[in-house]
């Protein structure tokens, strides 16, 4: 733990962040070692900024810790710690020419000076840096980004790129322990951010110091960072080396997101066996038989073969080149599977393709089904998830019927009123549809995630008001931020009652 | 060649032409035809040699000055705190909470002067103490006129600048010297602008709340209408000038500024 | 917290002070007596007064035609002008643009000083005509910098567009133009109305001798005080306090459909 400590310069602890009542972070727990480069990788809104903010101390954590050097430093304002930010849009001061935006923090800055008096005595001093002392560093920080010479400079006069530069001198001259980049290369040409990106890299190894960097950009995340930490929805959703987050995806999420993949549906068949695309594959994880699991290949690991030799068979229905490979899809049976390749193939031909053992990815499925709270109202359909579903409510006793009062009779011929019945409601994946016309189904929401899963989409969603989810599984293809009601058939509807010992009782 | 008569897009602008030579531009020309002529109205420079020798006329306009300077300040310092609390203010009605003080504005101004008056005269101090009366009228009809312009700057200032500066140290006070204050300036000085010349000029407030013993450089202009149009023409152009001279300091006059603007 | 608490008691505050004039004549309006401090008991008598006296009611009608007028006239002339220096070469833009600026930094007693001025020389005896030239001289270049920012905002192609489609000039000016730069000319007349029903100044140096607004009669009323002021000043109290009513409604109905509009945006 001490040796942890010490190497470890700033710790997140189940920290938690929400503003008006919407959560933002989810009990976020994060260590950064001394000298790390670590990239905040997730699509927008997915609270990395947020994140990036709380260690800057512009935004202060809901709940939870922020330690720096194992002190706890959540509470700290953000001029009183020793971490400096790269802004997403630079925030450069306009009415300062280059030198002073530079200079600013270092005219803030108190430092702490020994000095002899004549008898010999030693006495300690808290004075402003010299001018010539911030000359010196300002021009020392301006070499480090090659701008020498634009001390004068008016802030309106320059380029995106040398504003981005300024921007990132006016931090490091502070010298300070993390730095903080706030998706700066965001804004710049795909060039000019692929350049900046080998200089960032370069001079994180120069400085020696932590860097955070938050960006979207998946590639740009495996490409400089030492630690990627996926998130979305305010969640972490792994951690790992840029060769880890690509090879060993935790989970869909991390492997749609990040490079391309194939995700299909499956089921566990045996020991390292996993059955999906209508055959049954080897593979290297060990799950419990009849699991039903997610499979993730990468495009670039299926190898294609003749047709007779392969394990899977299909009908080349689209070909692209993309400068380096090839990218071939593939209709097997009712799947499509994405291939790269450096070969070229022809439309309407029939491959075959294998998948290697270790290439096959197998993770847990998360959604299986959904599962909500409900409560019967008095019309006998069921409230859940900010909406209203038409149910069959005798299933919550068995043999018992409605009467022509629509109260409920069991078996024994009793009769129940259920208003307000509290019920454990179970849709499954297959069991939901959506429409676009906000009348139409029982709850409207806006969808949040799409993945393709080779033969359906698996979609997400999510309501406004209490944020409840539905999953599931539509072979149309929808648009994220649509916003579109949910419809459940009425026998598709699983209710349960929550407390049978008391209504027993 | 005679070309045909065609109506085209730039023809439309004819008539304001037109309205603009014989109403806006010929009066000027004849300010400064009486103020550069004498009695006989030979060509002369006896008004502005008048003007800077005559110490009582100096020390209206330096006391004109005064006042327009104190109301000036005391505007600045109530309006910048309302400007920048609202500004920043992430309440979703502060746009309501503006319009509330902009609305007296649209008030009539004389009737908004009586209504001071009549506080003014229930409190005691009408009429016992003019030069204070007015400047307190003054802020109470121009301050919208420094509100307006502070708000509209300050709301323009990133917040992400506010950020940077306590990133790189600074604390809430040097933030505010460092970043707020240069930032805002282009609204501070319309601002001063434009509560700095009605201050001089409109001699409706400092007559009925100064029971007509202040005299502002508007009223002095005033009260060479009746007897001498040439002194009052060269009071006009030198005002005038100076007018123009400070708004061109200042930025040029912006019409989203303007306290009035429907546009708000 | 504490922070937030004073700054809201600031803002409130400074509202107060902001409010108190008026309120304190919305109070005593209602009052039976004609001081301000002593109250009698609850009357109407103030508001019977100005609904009654003949003189009061003529300034009103006046101040009222005048504004109208004016701001309908500032308009047109104003709207026509804005697009015509739109339209012109530059020299002739930079020009008009001067021009239009000098009544807006001009201090009014100059504008106002010159204008009577030049109307005796020139032999214009004062009349409804001259003070209606005197507010739109005011009013216009208002009408003129509301218009030009739509003119500017607007597609200039889409002119292009209705002559390619066989509008002519005048036609493709009141059938696309026009309609695109409308809010500006509303903006524009609002301000222009504004304007006029507010001045003082200009109306006293154009207006003939016998013609009152509501500014000219009670600045007269109350600066040079008369036998008939005891009475017409508390009708004034009155008069205020329905004057803020209007404003106040006038400003509560923008908002709330202003509000609406947004959110129905949003929702879009």
């Amino acid at each position: 733990m001490s040796e942890n400590a010490s190497n470890c310069i700033i710790e997140l602890k189940d920290v938690v962040k929400s503003f008006d009542d919407t959560l933002v972070i989810d009990h976020v727990s994060l260590s950064v070692r001394k000298g790390e480069f670590v990239t905040l990788l997730g699509p927008s809104g997915c609270g990395k900024t947020t994140t990036l903010r709380m260690i800057a101390g512009f935004d202060l954590p809901t709940s939870g810790q922020i330690l720096l050097n194992g002190k706890d430093i959540s509470l700290l304002p953000p001029n009183k710690r020793p971490v400096n930010t790269v802004f997403q849009r630079y925030a450069l001061f306009p009415h300062l020419n280059v030198f002073d935006n530079i200079a600013f923090g270092l005219r803030m800055k108190r430092v702490v000076n020994t000095y002899r008096n004549p008898k010999g005595e030693e006495y300690t001093r808290t004075e402003k840096l010299t001018k010539a002392e911030i000359a010196a560093k300002v021009k020392k920080a301006l070499e480090m980004v090659d701008l020498e010479g634009f001390e004068k400079r008016e802030i309106s006069t320059l380029s995106g790129g040398q504003q981005q530069r300024v921007a990132i001198a006016r931090a490091i001259v502070n010298e300070p322990e993390i730095l903080l980049l706030d998706e700066p290369l965001g804004a710049l040409d795909l060039k000019m951010r692929k350049e900046m990106q080998i200089e960032l890299k370069a001079m994180h190894r120069r400085l020696g110091i932590t860097f955070i960097y938050v960006t979207h950009d998946q590639e740009e995340a495996l490409t400089m960072s030492d630690t990627v930490v996926v998130m979305a929805d305010g969640v972490v959703q792994q951690i790992g080396t840029p060769t880890d987050v690509y090879n060993e995806p935790a989970n869909t999420f991390v492997a749609d997101f990040i490079g391309e993949s194939n995700i299909f549906s499956g089921t566990v068949t045996g020991k390292r066996k996993v059955r999906f695309c209508g055959k049954t594959f080897d593979c290297v994880d060990d799950f419990e038989k009849n699991e039903m699991v997610d499979v993730v290949v990468r495009p670039e690991d299926i190898v294609m073969c003749e047709p007779e030799l392969g394990m899977l068979k299909g009908k080349v229905i689209s070909v692209v080149f993309k400068g380096i490979h090839y990218e071939i899809t593939v209709q097997v049976g009712r799947y499509e599977v994405v291939i790269q390749s450096t070969e070229r193939r022809e439309v309407g031909e029939t491959i075959g393709m294998n998948i290697p053992a270790q290439e096959i990815h197998i993770m847990k499925r998360k959604y299986t089904s959904n599962i909500y709270d409900g409560v019967i109202t008095k019309r006998n359909t069921v409230e859940f998830a900010d909406g209203e579903f038409e149910c069959d409510v005798t299933q919550l006793y068995p043999g018992s019927h409605l009467d022509e009062e629509e109260y409920l009779v069991t078996a024994q011929g009793e009769k129940i009123d259920l208003t307000g019945t509290e019920v454990t409601v179970e849709v499954g994946l297959e069991d939901i549809s959506i429409s676009d016309d906000a009348e139409a189904g029982g709850a409207q929401g806006h969808i949040i995630s799409i993945i393709y899963k080779g033969d359906h989409y698996r979609v997400i969603v999510r309501t406004d008001e209490s944020e409840e989810d539905f999953v599931f599984a539509t072979d149309d293809l929808w648009n994220e931020n649509d916003y579109v009601s949910v419809i459940i058939p009425k026998d598709k509807i699983k209710l349960t009652l929550k407390h049978t010992e008391e209504k027993a009782a | 060649m005679i070309k045909p008569l065609r109506f085209t897009r730039k023809s439309l602008g004819i008539p304001y032409a037109v309205f603009l030579v014989f109403f806006v531009i010929i009066p000027m020309l004849v300010i400064v035809f009486y103020a550069f002529t004498d009695k006989n109205n030979h060509i002369s420079f006896v008004n502005f040699i008048n003007f800077f020798s005559d110490p009582t006329k100096l020390s209206t306009i330096v006391y004109s000055l005064v006042i327009a300077l104190i109301t000036t300040a005391v505007c600045l310092v109530i309006a910048y705190p309302v400007a920048y609390i609202l500004a920043r203010s992430k309440m979703k009605q502060k746009y309501v909470i503006l319009m509330l003080f902009i609305t007296p504005m649209w008030i009539n101004f004389v009737l908004r002067v009586n209504a001071i008056r009549e506080l003014l005269n229930w409190i005691g101090l009408l009429g016992e103490a003019n030069y204070l009366n007015t400047i307190i009228g003054m802020v109470y009809d121009f301050l919208p006129f420094m509100i307006l312009p502070l708000y509209t700057t300050l709301l323009k200032i990133d917040e992400s600048l506010y950020e940077a500066s306590a990133d790189l140290g600074g604390n809430s006070f040097t933030t505010f010297t460092r970043v707020t204050i240069p930032l805002s300036m282009p609204g501070i000085m319309s601002g001063i602008t434009m509560v700095f010349l009605p201050s001089m000029t409109n001699y409706v407030v400092s007559d009925m709340l100064g029971n007509s013993k202040v005299t502002i450089i508007g009223k002095f202009i005033e009260t060479y209408f009746g007897s001498d149009w040439h002194m009052g023409s060269m009071i006009a152009l030198i005002l005038l000038i100076v007018v123009f001279v400070s708004t061109l300091l200042s930025g040029g006059f912006k019409s989203e500024d303007n306290v009035r603007g429907t546009n708000l | 917290m504490i922070k937030k608490c004073l700054k809201a008691f600031y803002i409130g505050l400074i509202l107060l002070l902001l409010y108190a004039p008026i309120l304190l004549l919305a109070v005593y309006s209602f009052n039976s007596v004609n001081t301000i401090g002593t109250w009698g008991s609850f009357s109407f008598t103030h508001y019977i007064k100005l609904f009654t006296d003949e003189a009061i009611l003529e300034m009103i009608g006046n101040t009222v035609v005048l504004a109208v007028s004016a701001a309908i006239l500032s308009t047109i002339l104003g709207t026509a002008g804005a697009m015509g220096i739109y339209y012109s070469r530059k020299k002739a833009k930079t020009l008009m643009n001067g021009a239009n600026q000098i009544p807006i930094i001009n201090a009014e007693i100059v504008t106002a000083l010159a204008l009577a001025i030049t109307f005796v020389a020139v032999g214009l005896e004062k009349s409804f005509f001259t003070l209606l030239m005197g507010h739109m001289v005011i009013c216009t270049p208002f009408v003129v910098l509301s218009v030009m920012p739509k003119l500017k905002q607007m597609d200039n192609s889409l002119y292009e567009a209705a002559l390619d489609l066989g509008a002519s000039p005048a036609k493709a000016l009141f059938k696309v133009v026009l309609p695109q730069i409308v809010p500006g000319i509303v903006s524009g007349f609002m301000l222009a109305i504004t304007l006029s029903l507010d001045d003082y100044i200009i109306t006293s140096y154009t207006k003939p001798s016998t013609f009152n607004t509501i500014s000219t009669y009670v600045y007269n009323a109350t600066t040079k005080g008369n036998a008939h002021t005891a009475v017409t000043l508390s009708s004034f109290w009155a008069l205020t306090t329905i004057i803020f009513v209007i404003i106040l409604a006038v400003v509560l109905f923008a908002n709330i459909t202003g509000l609406k509009n947004k959110k129905k945006e949003a929702h879009e």
